[in-house]
């Protein structure tokens, strides 16, 4: 059981039982579906950008696991007020941390609640439950709602699109 | 050729299935600490010593190159392999080794099937049935000829039970109908369908039939000609031997007129460059060099389920799933998926609280490995409203104590997942 605890946080029950921001959005600014056909996680994610570049609004819609919901619902309470390049950051300090790809130092407090993912890393086969909504964010910020993309898309944008729609 | 079910298996001794664990090596294995409780049998199965030992050996001292050595040890080799394809049809009931072609899975039958048999016979407006319980594997290959030809796919409809529409089948076959393909077993949720009763009735209506024994070959006897198919294919990972392996069978006749699928070396009488001619079958759809060791180990296979007798493991593992059944329907807000009267042991179910994906990371925390997804049958999902379920799927070497952790397991899912 205590890898077990390890994955399913206290809060993670919370969030999965009353996820935040879970609605749709009508003025959003950007959005886009993910989907994990392994286990039919969907989701779909929903961003309002003011003028400054800055996340006003964010929520998502969706069906699937403890894991992914509460994922998605920590990760718009995260990002709510932060600009879309400090979103980004996130973003990847986030995939890198239930990867497992690079150990959070201990001092750095960035992460702030979102270091109860880092157990993910032990189950391999849910990281993707873990990292659909954050795929879905990168996402819809590269492309705005009338589903084109933004011409300031990364040179990874390609590979990341592909992990949003076959993973 | 003597069939294996006119042996009287009353007179075989008792099994006994305690011990035969002790045959399973992986079965001792440990996960995450705890006992494994290997419950994915639908998904591939795990080798006796007998089958690991008989590879192990025929690697050691008698693998060669097989149907082309022009020297003794090539064709002792070849005489084993061929042996095999002798017991596999014995231990299908097919009336000649010839009806039997190796493939690398029941995939690739259905696909062999679709792109040779199907691209030659199957027209435009011509009708193809399915049923709403097929993996993709029995999907897939069907919906592309139908989109290369102009064919059109009918679907079985299912009850709520999990069980074929028969009077609805009735309904779709018509004069139209060129084949009828469906599954023996539903992986998904267990329902054994009636295929001999559909095959008798497409073959009335002028079809060509297919069924996909993947699931039922391994625990059931399996007789190709009571079941009245044209083809039945299965893969050998799900009986106990190597993957990379599969069986088609084809009955003489429907197979003799099957166009050859993939070309090469191996499979022809004569090659020019202005026109080749094809070996009949089986060799005419085993081009190039065959998975020759795995063939050897199905071998084994065939003879380890003969030596315990596939009457004996049918009544095993129909124990297994009715005590499961009776633990996991008594846990409140668990939802059996799929109750059919005639079931394999396949256990598919949602809670109300926990996704299925959920659960089985908590069974895997438990050492207890399960499925969970939508099992390569979104079909079936779709019938029954669900994105997924969590599966259990028994084998005859699992126990009743890993029935009841199971049942524990769920129990935990559901408590943590209340709150
Ligand atoms: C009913 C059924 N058909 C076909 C297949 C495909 O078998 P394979 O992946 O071995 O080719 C499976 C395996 O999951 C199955 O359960």
């Amino acid at each position: 059981m205590s890898d077990i605890n390890e994955l399913y946080k206290r809060s993670i029950f919370d969030h999965n039982r009353n996820p935040r921001n879970f609605h749709a959005m009508e003025n959003a600014s950007h959005s886009c579906d993910g989907y994990n056909p392994l286990c039919g996680d969907k989701v779909h994610i929903y961003v309002r950008l003011d003028g400054s570049d800055t996340v006003e609004d964010v929520s998502f819609t969706g069906s699937g696991c403890a894991i992914f919901k509460a994922s998605a619902s920590f990760m718009t309470s995260a990002i709510k007020g932060m600009t879309q390049v400090q979103a980004r950051e996130t973003v990847s300090k986030f995939l890198d941390m239930v990867t497992g790809s690079s150990d959070p130092e201990p001092e750095d407090k960035s992460m702030g609640k979102l270091s109860i993912f880092q157990g993910v890393r032990e189950f391999p086969s849910r990281v993707k439950c873990a990292t659909l909504a954050w795929h879905a964010l990168t996402c819809a910020l590269d492309k705005s709602t009338d589903g084109e993309k933004a011409s300031s898309a990364t040179p990874d944008s390609e590979a990341r699109k592909d992990v949003v729609s076959t993973e | 050729m003597a069939k294996v079910n006119e042996i009287d298996t009353r007179t075989w001794p008792q099994v006994d299935f305690a011990k035969i664990r002790d045959q399973f090596p992986v079965l001792a294995s440990t996960v995450r600490g705890k006992p494994l409780a290997y419950l994915d049998n639908a998904a591939t199965t795990q080798k006796p010593w007998a089958v690991i030992d008989r590879m192990r050996e025929f690697d050691s001292r008698e693998y060669a190159t097989v149907r082309r050595g022009a020297y003794r040890f090539a064709e002792q080799a070849t005489e084993e392999f061929e042996k095999v394809r002798g017991k596999v049809a014995l231990f299908l009931g097919a009336g000649s080794a010839k009806e039997i072609v190796f493939t690398s899975g029941a995939t690739m039958g259905v696909n062999l099937v679709a792109g040779s048999w199907g691209r030659k016979f199957i027209g435009q407006g011509d009708e193809i049935i399915l049923s709403n319980l097929e993996h993709h594997a029995n999907i897939l290959p069907w919906q592309m000829l139908a989109q290369e030809k102009g064919a059109v796919i009918k679907v079985i409809p299912v009850n709520d039970a999990g069980e074929l529409d028969m009077e609805e089948f009735d309904r779709l076959l018509t004069d139209r109908t060129r084949l009828v393909a469906v599954t023996h077993v539903a992986n998904s949720i267990g329902t054994i369908n009636p295929v001999r009763t559909i095959c008798a009735k497409a073959r009335a209506a002028g079809a060509v039939t297919l069924v996909d024994g993947a699931q039922a070959a391994p625990h059931m006897k399996i007789d190709v000609r009571q079941i009245g198919c044209d083809f039945y294919v299965l893969s050998a990972h799900k009986m106990y031997a190597p993957s990379g392996l599969g069986v088609l069978y084809g009955r003489k006749e429907v197979l003799e007129q099957t166009p050859p699928f993939l070309t090469g070396g191996d499979m022809i009488e004569r090659v020019t460059f202005e026109k080749s001619t094809f070996a009949p079958p089986p060799h005419r759809f085993e081009a190039g060099t065959p998975a020759t060791t795995q063939v050897i180990g199905l071998g084994a296979a065939i003879d380890y389920l003969d030596s315990v007798g596939m009457e004996h493991i049918e009544r095993q593992e129909k124990k297994l799933l009715d005590y499961a059944t009776e633990l996991v329907s008594r846990i409140e807000s668990v939802d059996i998926v799929g109750n059919a009267r005639d079931k394999a042991a396949i256990i598919s179910f949602t809670l109300a609280d926990a996704h299925p994906h959920d659960v089985a990371t908590i069974l895997d925390s438990e050492g207890i490995a399960v499925r969970a997804g939508h099992h390569c049958a979104q079909p079936t999902m779709d019938r029954f409203c669900v994105p997924a379920t969590t599966r259990a799927s028994f084998s005859f070497y699992n126990t009743f104590e890993e029935v009841e952790r199971l049942a524990e397991g769920i129990k935990q899912a559901t408590e943590l997942f209340r709150g």
